[in-house]
């Protein structure tokens, strides 16, 4: 230890001694600091007894009881047992799998790219600065809304009655839920854009559709590009479940094997899975960074 | 007054012409080659995909029509009339379906409070600054990333198998999620934190729980009780689907609808739903205010 480390610490170890030896003089001058005022406590105190309420409530009212969850936790324990080791029955079954899971990332792929194209008109209606006028900023937004406020299974759902079970469902479904989405994040980035480019394509006599080609489009679009592949890497993720009810992709396998107890192909599953959100998450990830650094560069 | 435009004699002009002229061509061919492999991913994806567009526009009508016969009582002594004429008819099972998105709002609070509490006493090891040992915080975080990145409902298909059907695998589920999400943003809330406090209470002779306890805590609860407000709101619309694989809540009662063309039913839950994501997105939306406007007057 330096010298100098050493002098602090003999110095902190002073002050920390005299504050010690003087601390019913600290008490009587700084009160609020070892008592919290009567206000603080009270609502603190309110604040946990609506929690620990609301907690006792839901635990009776949804039938949780220690023997269950006991028996849960040794069978749950019996089920990753059984996951071990992670290998599907036969080579035709993995390939199965592989291809299920390449139709979950068409999936999540077309379904976000579909989206992302419908998303933009919608986004350029909603929003303040390139709106047409009020009424149609109006519905714009409220459907942007109605479709946001429906999950993207209730729609894969709808859509199975439409075209029918498969992946094409799925791809509908992640669309429909992406322009959702997507339309409103668009809609702020054209909202926050600079307005000086606008003013500029005006002034030399340009329309409102050529300021927005150049004086808009250039800002946001490597905003919308990177939101676009971030919702791609968030698509893969919920593509793998919209299988489960028929839409196609690996989730109509992975729950098939979960029914049917077959836990082995059931890890090996989750673990193809695990695997391919990485990569996409890998892949997309460079591709943001190639984005969001020419835009730095641009500006 | 004007200025007289100074032009570079043809001569020399023409290296910079042609430079230009590469510079756009150069340009133009990546753009080309960039479309043509995006052209190519989408042609292979949609084969992938099974796209029949043949079969969507042909049954596109039926798309709207969904939405039209949702509003249209089709049997009884109702049959055809608009829903809204007879409340009482529409929403006949109000009683239940109220109970039953009671059930789904305990869950996805149930499951926030544990998830939450897991993740508070895991960030602190997590945490780049204050986490004691750097295996351990790896192994937190990697467990952080493993419980985010399956998805939910897989969780719930497991737990309904090991836990029996009701909202107890769908709370397990959903709080497991919630460990993941907010576990990672509560690590990065508390990576960000001012360590002079810390430093202060390190050097009073204070040990790592208490510069915890009064140094970090201080600045960081705010932040974490507006994440977990936020993930409580997400958590409703996930508990809400939850009862689509029997884990409890209105999922259940809605695909049981949906499967068998009640479509007045459909349309009653989907509404009940809306608006009880809507006043809670509501409600938590003016907490989360309150709680980051405190954190800045300070």
């Amino acid at each position: 230890m330096s010298d100098g480390s050493r002098d602090a610490v003999i110095r902190s170890a002073a002050i920390r001694n005299s504050a010690l030896a003087d601390i019913a003089g600290l008490r009587a001058r700084h009160p609020s600091v070892f008592s919290p005022g009567m206000g603080g406590r009270t609502v603190g105190f309110l604040v946990m007894a609506v929690v620990v309420g609301l907690l006792v409530i839901a635990v009776v009212r949804l039938d949780f009881s220690l023997v269950r969850m006991l028996s849960g936790i040794g069978e749950l324990g019996r089920i990753v047992g059984h996951m071990i080791p992670p290998v599907p029955h036969s080579l035709p079954q993995a390939m199965l799998y592989l291809h299920a899971l390449a139709e979950t990332v068409a999936i999540a792929f077309l379904g976000t790219l579909c989206g992302a194209v419908l998303a933009i008109p919608l986004a350029l209606m909603a929003a303040r600065n390139t709106t047409i006028n009020w009424v149609v900023q109006f519905f714009a937004r409220r459907s942007s809304d109605t479709i946001r406020s429906i999950d993207q299974l209730i729609w894969a759902l709808i859509w199975v009655n439409v075209v029918g079970l498969g992946p094409f469902a799925g791809l509908l479904a992640v669309m429909t839920s992406d322009i959702g989405n997507l339309s409103k994040l668009f809609s702020e980035a054209i909202e926050t854009a600079d307005r000086k480019p606008v003013e500029g394509v005006i002034s030399t006599g340009g329309t409102k559709a050529l300021a927005i080609r150049f004086g808009i489009m250039p800002q946001v679009l490597p905003v919308i590009a990177s939101q676009v592949l971030y919702f791609f890497e968030s698509n893969t993720r919920s593509s793998t479940i919209i299988g489960i009810v028929g839409a196609g992709g690996i989730g109509l396998h992975l729950a098939e094997q979960i029914r049917t107890l077959e836990f082995q192909a059931v890890a090996f599953i989750i673990l193809l899975i695990l695997a391919a959100v990485m990569a996409i998450d890998f892949v997309s990830g460079l591709l943001r960074q190639s984005i969001t650094g020419k835009a730095q560069l641009t500006h | 007054m004007t200025y007289a435009l100074t032009r570079l004699p043809d001569a020399q002009l023409e290296p910079l012409r042609r430079a230009y002229a590469d510079a756009i061509a150069a340009k133009r061919r990546q753009t080309t080659l960039g479309g043509a492999i995006l052209v190519a991913v989408i042609v292979i994806s949609a084969y992938t995909a099974e796209v029949q567009l043949g079969t969507l526009f042909k049954n596109i009508g039926d798309f709207f029509n969904y939405f039209i016969r949702l509003f249209i009582f089709d049997s009884g002594s109702q049959a055809g009339r608009p829903a809204w004429t007879d409340f009482a008819e529409w929403f006949w099972g109000l009683r239940e379906w109220l109970s039953l998105l009671f059930d789904t709002i305990l869950i996805a609070y149930l499951a926030t409070l544990a998830g939450s509490v897991c993740a508070f006493f895991a960030c602190f090891l997590a945490a780049r600054n204050l986490g004691p040992n750097p295996l351990l915080r790896g192994v937190i975080k990697r467990l952080f990333e493993l419980c985010r990145t399956v998805p939910e409902i897989v969780f719930a298909l497991i737990f309904v198998v090991a836990f029996g059907l009701g909202p107890v695998p769908g709370v397990l589920a959903i709080a497991i999620h919630t460990i993941g999400a907010n576990g990672k943003l509560f690590t990065e809330v508390v990576e960000n934190i001012d360590m002079k406090p810390v430093e202060g209470a390190i050097a009073a002779g204070g040990t790592w729980a208490e510069s915890i306890r009064f140094a970090v805590l201080p600045q960081v609860l705010s932040s974490f009780a507006s994440y977990a407000l936020l993930r409580f709101e997400i958590n409703v619309r996930g508990a809400s689907v939850m009862g689509f694989v029997g884990a409890g809540g209105i999922g259940q009662d809605l695909i049981e609808a949906i499967r068998k063309f009640y479509y007045t039913d459909v349309s009653a839950i989907l509404l009940l739903v809306m608006v009880t994501v809507f006043l809670i997105d509501t409600g938590t939306q003016q907490l989360r205010h309150f709680l980051l406007g405190r954190d800045e007057s300070r």
